[in-house]
């Protein structure tokens, strides 16, 4: 079985991030790492590829600069090979154009089943796999939490409110992962060895067939107009233990209607 | 993902990989559970058996054995990863087996002894510890007075061991023991199975620091073992063990450094949020100035200590850089944990405070693995 997991690299999070005033999108000139979100979809690849017997993890990313340190955490893990696509046109692209490059990408790959993230880290639209379906003409099955394949049929688990719904799908499809319900593998060090050795095929969007004009600033139907401060996150309530901390309690979360 | 980078001239992008690898995965594996492993005394099988089938052994093991074939450069950036931790008794415990013990193995073993102990090592089945020090013999390596002597088809050893890492809950000893009692360095190393009848830890030692790793008083009465113990060459042990010795000491200051680090953004953060006489601590400029000239030494300490570690690998002798890296870059990190206990204040005083263990698990550096004093003889010895 081949599965394909869009991987997103991002400015690590652990380093605080900057704005562009004008564009008023994040800076991505540093170093960029593996969405933390999609190594869940990398880990549930590979468990879906060990439990089939056959088949490989590829990677697909959309990143500037050609760059592939993301890429090769993935690779460490263990999927085989990755497509990266990077082109100057595509600054400014919207969740829309991404699905567009992605999609292009993933077809290349003739794959039985793409896996994204439900939201990335940084852009967290949650738009961009069901884009992805749709333009592949694909079916999509979003907020998976387990997935099994068999004859040509995908069973998900998918998350909601309640607990979850089952269901089933024809192969290939689109399945977005919901973040922490399978734990990622630590790379080994032979794999990261290994990583520097797997094939990353880089394209633009000439080799794409994709117009320029159709994707990045030239193509964007979204515009973001304003940005504003984070409100400061306000104290909690301390609720001291005088015999009914937990009557309290319960009145709070009531209130919250989450009872 | 954790920020703490150790971007340096020899780091390529699998040793930058490596390190960010071993930094995510102490972050996760040994911090949460770090204080724990200090009250028993011990880190977790489990945990070593862990790093184990992730390959964090063999990075020093040539590929040909199921290793990765790499070189001092990536003993120094393990090193340094692993120093992130905070817990220094975690690090020695792996840096023993690692890079203080196996070596010797790697160097001197036959192929049925690497054959024979290698995949369980590696695997982290096999803890190793290194046994030279002795009651009447530590910086002397020389005067050092456990004998084996030939009997039968074997050897019989007998005589004390002290101060040995990993020699409480570890499976086999590298030990050295005179062979020829008229050569002072007529020395030889032996493979001791821990389970060796004769063979037993006279006491757990109770350290000021480390205190997650073990550390064993051995007795050997009437041990005896087969010829196939014999590690290298009869009464060339002395030698033979001098070959890891730049390597010993560039661990110690690779986690001393990655500590180091630590301990310097765990202090500025603390200053930078700690308010008094109308600002911060961080404002204070008797405390900025002191914690900045301990960023540049630690950043001086980090830098030759990874060019040594390059002219190891480049096959060329490094003697007195490497023992230079040692003494300094001991004393440096003491001075940084003093500085940033001392900017905690009160706090730092604290059993509870990362920085008190740190403080205390640094003071071992300027004397074990090549004391100070006798690494600054090294570089003098090569300067007058
Ligand atoms: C007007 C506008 C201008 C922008 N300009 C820029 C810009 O110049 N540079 C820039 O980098 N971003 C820019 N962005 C943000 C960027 O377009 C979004 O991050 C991107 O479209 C994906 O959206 P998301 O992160 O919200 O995806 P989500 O829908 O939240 O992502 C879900 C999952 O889809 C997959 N996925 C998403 N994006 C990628 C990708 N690139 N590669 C592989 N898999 C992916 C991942 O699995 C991800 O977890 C801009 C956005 C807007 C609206
Ligand atoms: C926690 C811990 C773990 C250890 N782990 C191991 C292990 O796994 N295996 C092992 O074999 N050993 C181990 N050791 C032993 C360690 O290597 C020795 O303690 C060290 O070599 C110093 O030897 P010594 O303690 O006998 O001190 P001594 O040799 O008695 O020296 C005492 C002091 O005198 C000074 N001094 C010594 N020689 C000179 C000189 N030539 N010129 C000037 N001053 C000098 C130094 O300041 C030195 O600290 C460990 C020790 C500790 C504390």
């Amino acid at each position: 079985m081949n599965v394909v997991v869009c991987v997103k690299q991002i400015p690590d999070p652990a380093d605080p991030g900057a704005l562009d005033p004008e564009t008023r999108t994040l800076k991505r000139d540093v170093k960029l790492i593996l969405d933390e979100s999609d190594s869940y979809g990398v880990e549930m690849g590979l468990q879906l590829v060990d439990a089939a017997g056959e088949g490989e993890v590829r990677l697909v990313s959309m990143a500037p600069n050609n760059e592939v340190s993301g890429l090769r955490t993935a690779l460490a893990m263990g999927a085989e090979s990755a497509v990266l696509v990077s082109d100057e046109a595509l600054a400014g692209s919207d969740a829309l154009s991404t699905a567009k490059v992605l999609a292009a990408a993933i077809a290349r790959c003739e794959p039985d089943l793409v896996l994204a993230a439900t939201e990335s880290s940084d852009g967290y639209t949650g738009t961009v796999p069901v884009q992805v379906a749709e333009l592949m003409d694909l079916p999509s099955v979003t907020f998976g939490k387990e997935i099994t394949v068999e004859g040509g049929t995908a069973t998900v688990k998918r998350q909601t409110e309640a607990g979850y719904d089952e269901v089933e799908c024809p192969l290939p499809c689109v399945v977005s992962v919901t973040a922490g319900v399978v734990e990622p593998r630590y790379p080994s060090f032979k794999g990261i060895m290994a990583a520097k050795n797997k094939p990353v095929e880089e394209l633009d969007l000439a080799g794409l067939g994709i117009d320029p004009t159709t994707v990045g600033w030239a193509g964007a139907r979204q515009e973001i107009t304003e940005i504003a401060e984070a409100p400061a996150r306000e104290a909690g309530e301390v609720i001291v233990d005088e015999g009914d901390a937990h009557e309290r309690i319960l009145a709070f979360l009531d209130d919250l209607k989450v009872l | 993902m954790t920020a703490v980078t150790n971007r340096n001239a020899y780091a390529s992008d699998e040793l930058q990989a490596i390190y960010d690898q071993t930094v995510d995965f102490v972050a996760h594996e040994v911090v949460p559970h770090g204080d724990l492993w200090e009250v028993e005394g011990r880190v977790p099988r489990d945990v070593l058996k862990r790093m184990g089938d992730l390959g964090m052994f063999s990075l020093r093991v040539p590929v040909e054995h199921g290793g990765l074939g790499l070189g001092m450069l990536a003993s120094a950036t393990f090193a340094e990863a692993l120093g992130t931790s905070t817990f220094g008794g975690f690090e020695a415990t792996v840096l023993v087996h690692t890079d203080m013990a196996l070596p010797h193995l790697l160097n001197s073993g036959t192929p049925e002894q690497l054959g024979r102990w290698l995949p369980s090592i590696l695997a982290g089945d096999t803890v190793l510890s290194i046994g030279v020090t002795e009651p009447d013999a530590g910086s002397d390596v020389a005067g050092l007075r456990t004998r084996a002597v030939r009997d039968g088809d074997g050897w019989r050893i007998d005589g004390r061991k002290t101060f040995i890492t990993n020699a409480v809950y570890g499976d086999l000893v590298i030990l050295a023991a005179r062979t020829d009692p008229d050569d002072r360095y007529g020395i030889s190393m032996f493979l001791i199975p821990t389970d060796t009848e004769g063979f037993s830890v006279a006491s757990k030692l109770d350290k000021h620091g480390w205190r997650c790793s073990d550390t064993a008083e051995l007795a050997l009465d009437d041990v005896w073992l087969p010829d196939d113990a014999l590690l290298g060459t009869v009464h060339r042990g002395f030698h033979e063990t001098m070959r890891n010795f730049q390597n010993e000491r560039m661990v110690l200051i690779g986690m001393g450094v990655g500590a180091s680090q630590v301990a310097l953004d765990l202090t500025t953060a603390y200053c930078a949020d700690r308010k008094a006489f109308g600002g911060r601590l961080a404002d204070l400029g008797a405390i900025r100035q002191r914690l900045a000239m301990r960023q540049a030494e630690v950043d001086a300490v980090r830098a030759s200590m990874y060019h040594a570690a390059w002219l190891g690998d480049q096959g060329l002798d490094n003697v007195r850089e490497m023992s230079g890296v040692k003494a300094l870059g001991a004393e440096v990190v003491n001075r940084v944990m003093y500085d940033c206990l001392q900017f905690h204040g009160g706090m730092g005083y604290m059993r509870e405070s990362t920085i008190e263990r740190m403080h205390r698990d640094a003071r071992i550096l300027p004397i074990g693995g090549g004391a100070t004093e006798v690494m600054l003889e090294e570089v003098a010895k090569r300067s007058f």
